[in-house]
């Protein structure tokens, strides 16, 4: 393809907000793996900041920092590609812009409180102001009461600007759908119950139906939305794919919670439900495979934006791989009762958060890049994408495998031969499987966070005027550009 | 409920491929309204399903109905007994023993619990541990936690205890004293208060019938 530039489209304001979402959300990206590092090393030496930092507060903060930017980065897609997809600014931009920084103050407050206050006495007051205590969602009460407003109003936003536009297509029906669910459900999970089985009842509502229900969607919606712009694929195409894998993500995946009821203390139905419903719920996965692959090859690959391209074709593989095979592995009943609770959970969510979501954000951040310098550089390439692609991914595979393996050591030794006691666990951890492979998390992670930093360094110089041979310095008609003239 | 999982699945699947069938009358299958269809259809059919479930689920794990024991099973010796017919451990209460020397009433039973569960909440227990086999893999799985033998055995003497619930009451108060393995948990810093309410609490969890999980737990060595 010939080098070309468009001069001066121009950016829509929501847009340019969109530019601050990528930066918090690549801000916060880095903190996951910082926390990610430290709590590492903390089970390789228990001893490393025992008590100063437990290991608890870095697992939440790696945990919780990655909720976050991942949500954070799929919004700042919505705001960036919506003004395209509905011809116009965005309606409520300027308190999509103001709750956009209370949101930023708010998470800067939490996350010094995690970090410094870390527990609480046994009131209500901690819970509204230090930390819930549910995994992925311990953010306080007030956070979450700012959490839904915003959600709220972007939700207004997308709604707004549909109506004033006049201009429904399949992929906002779809967008506006999700977004209702994905917000009523966090609400699932803003409540206080005695009884643990019905407190983690609804905590899977949140967990369970945002990442293998809600989010996949919104991915599929802003996965249609990146190959409109990379390879220009019809819209009838799209929607059409959309579609098939909304009836399959929601036919298989609202029912397939179930596999997360198999013993909490939730009836033995669950069992068969779930097993059986979450054992289709890779189904989808693999047509979004299909569908993106497909794309590209009818395409030749003839992108606008390599590295962008490459991630499209990334996510589809993670996602299939991650949440499919790794879920898959594990999603039987059957299996799942030795498997239950062990490092293999945390296998598949390594490699399912980064295949499906983190994959995704990539794909958003680098088309946003390209479009934020001037002129804009199509098609846009540079030396070091590959290379942070190339190392975050060998990062996710070692850390992936690593914990499989501890996992594996974990369901057999604890689960399966010791009974799942206090002296069964100590035989798991102690065994030599699992001790050595958390050396191998470590320095896989250290890979990480270099194809971070080379990222980092990539986002901020893809593309720029000086990289540009002359002679492609002309004006041109923009294939697709992100901006309007 | 009346119903096998079999059926509901059947059922849910049946159902969703037959509206969207009609509702798509002279389309083909690989058109966008067919698949428009379907997309609205499954996903409505399922939530139904979802929330007639849950209902269903709500009323079987009421504490002191079929699937959760009362609060007031602290007051009794609680173990696991295997089920022939199931072919897995189920939780069994046995006589009233009292819990630190006394019977708590049903009310004082559920305050207790209740702010046991604010402790494990505001401590955040599940960064490091799983409860329900859910949470963080740093610390052993606390669903049975109040039977394993481990307290008996090895915290009793060392943390010298007269009892069962003393022996995790002290330990719980400050567990780097007693460290036990590489690794170890930190002191969280409880009262007394909140201490008994813990143990009260993960007592009270030990009971839930959990379709046998975690398998044979503590019948091995
Ligand atoms: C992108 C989509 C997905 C993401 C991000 C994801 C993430 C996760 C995470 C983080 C957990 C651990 C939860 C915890 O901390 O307790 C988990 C558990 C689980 N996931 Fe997924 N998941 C995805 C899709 C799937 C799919 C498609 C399947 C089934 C085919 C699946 C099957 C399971 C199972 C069975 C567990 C429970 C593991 C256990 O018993 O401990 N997941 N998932
Ligand atoms: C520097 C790289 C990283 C390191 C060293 C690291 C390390 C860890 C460690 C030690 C845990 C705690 C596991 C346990 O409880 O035993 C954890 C949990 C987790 N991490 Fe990472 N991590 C890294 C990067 C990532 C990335 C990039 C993602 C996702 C995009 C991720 C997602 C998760 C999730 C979802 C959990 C919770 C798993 C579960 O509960 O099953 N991590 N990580």
């Amino acid at each position: 393809m010939t080098q070309a530039v468009q001069s001066h489209p121009k950016l829509y304001e929501s847009q340019k907000l969109a530019r601050w979402y990528f930066v918090v959300a690549i801000t916060l990206f880095s903190a996951q793996l910082i926390f990610g590092l430290i709590a590492a090393y903390q089970q390789i030496d228990p001893n490393f900041l025992f008590q100063l930092a437990p290991f608890m507060t870095n697992r939440t903060l790696h945990v919780n920092a990655m909720v976050v930017w991942l949500l954070v980065g799929m919004m700042g897609g919505v705001y960036w590609f919506l003004p395209k997809e509905t011809g116009r600014e965005v309606v409520g931009i300027t308190l999509a812009k103001i709750i956009w920084w209370v949101i930023v103050a708010g998470v800067t407050v939490v996350v010094l409180v995690y970090l410094f206050v870390q527990i609480g006495p046994a009131k209500w007051t901690t819970i509204w102001f230090i930390n819930e205590g549910r995994e992925y969602i311990e953010a306080p009460r007030w956070a979450d009461i700012a959490i839904v407003l915003w959600v709220a109003i972007f939700l207004f936003n997308v709604i707004a600007t549909v109506l004033k536009a006049r201009r429904i297509t399949g992929i906002l029906m779809v967008l506006i759908f999700d977004l209702v669910a994905l917000g009523a459900l966090y609400t699932a999970g803003m409540h206080f119950t005695v009884n643990i089985t019905m407190d983690q009842f609804l905590w899977w509502w949140v967990i369970h139906l945002w990442v293998e229900a809600t989010w996949e969607v919104l991915v599929g919606v802003l996965m249609a939305w990146a190959l409109m712009y990379l390879l220009g694929t019809s819209r009838r195409l799209l929607e059409t794919w959309l579609f098939i894998e909304v009836a399959l993500v929601f036919g298989t995946g609202i029912i397939g919670l179930g596999h997360h009821y198999f013993w909490i203390g939730t009836p033995e139905y669950w069992l068969g439900l779930g097993g059986f419903f979450s054992a289709l719920e890779p189904l989808p996965l693999v047509a979004m495979v299909v569908h993106a692959v497909y794309d590209a090859g009818g395409h030749r690959l003839g992108a606008v934006n390599r590295p962008a391209m490459f991630w499209v074709i990334a996510q589809a593989f993670g996602n299939f791989i991650g949440a499919g095979v790794w879920g898959f592995m594990q999603t039987l009943p059957q299996i799942n009762m030795f498997s239950h609770g062990t490092q293999l959970a945390a296998a598949h969510g390594h490699l399912a958060f980064f295949g499906a979501y983190l994959s995704t954000v990539m794909v958003l951040v680098y088309i946003a890049a390209q479009n934020l310098r001037r002129p804009v550089r199509i098609p846009v390439s540079s030396k070091l994408w590959g290379w942070a692609a190339g190392l975050l991914i060998l990062g996710i595979i070692g850390i992936g495998g690593a914990f499989t393996i501890s996992g594996f050591t974990q369901t057999l030794i604890e689960r399966a031969a010791g009974g799942s006691t206090w002296a069964a666990f100590i035989q798991a951890y102690t065994h030599p499987w699992y001790a050595n492979t958390l050396w191998w998390r470590f320095w896989f992670g250290m890979v990480m966070l270099v194809g971070f930093v080379l990222l980092a360094v990539d986002l901020l110089t893809i593309g720029k005027h000086a990289e540009l041979p002359k002679a492609a310095r002309q004006p041109a008609v923009a294939a697709a550009g992100g901006g309007h003239d | 409920m009346d119903y096998g999982w079999i059926e509901i699945a059947v059922a849910a699947i049946f159902v969703s491929v037959v509206i969207t069938l009609v509702l798509s009358r002279g389309a083909g299958w690989l058109s966008w309204r067919f698949w428009r269809n379907a997309m609205v259809v499954s996903s409505t059919v399922m939530i139904l399903v979802l929330l007639w479930l849950s209902f269903d689920t709500a009323a079987q794990t009421r504490p002191g109905g079929e699937r959760l024991a009362p609060w007031t099973v602290i007051n009794h010796e609680v173990g696991l007994k295997w089920n022939p017919e199931k072919r897995w451990q189920e939780p069994v209460v046995g006589e009233e023993t009292g819990f630190f020397g006394r019977v708590y009433s049903p009310e004082e039973a559920y305050a207790l619990i209740a702010k046991g569960k604010l402790v494990v909440q505001s401590r955040n227990c599940m960064e490091c541990h799983t409860l329900l086999g859910n949470g963080a893999y740093y610390a052993p799985d606390l669903t049975r936690a109040w039977l394993d033998p481990w307290w008996e055995e090895r915290v009793m003497p060392i943390v010298g205890a007269q009892s069962h619930e003393e022996a995790m009451r002290t330990w719980l108060m400050n567990p780097p004293k007693y460290p036990q393995g590489k690794r170890r948990m930190p002191n969280l810093g409880l009262s007394e208060e909140e201490a008994t309410a813990l143990v009260a609490f993960l007592k009270w969890m030990s009971t839930i019938d959990t379709n046998g999980f975690p398998a044979y737990f503590g019948e091995m060595q």
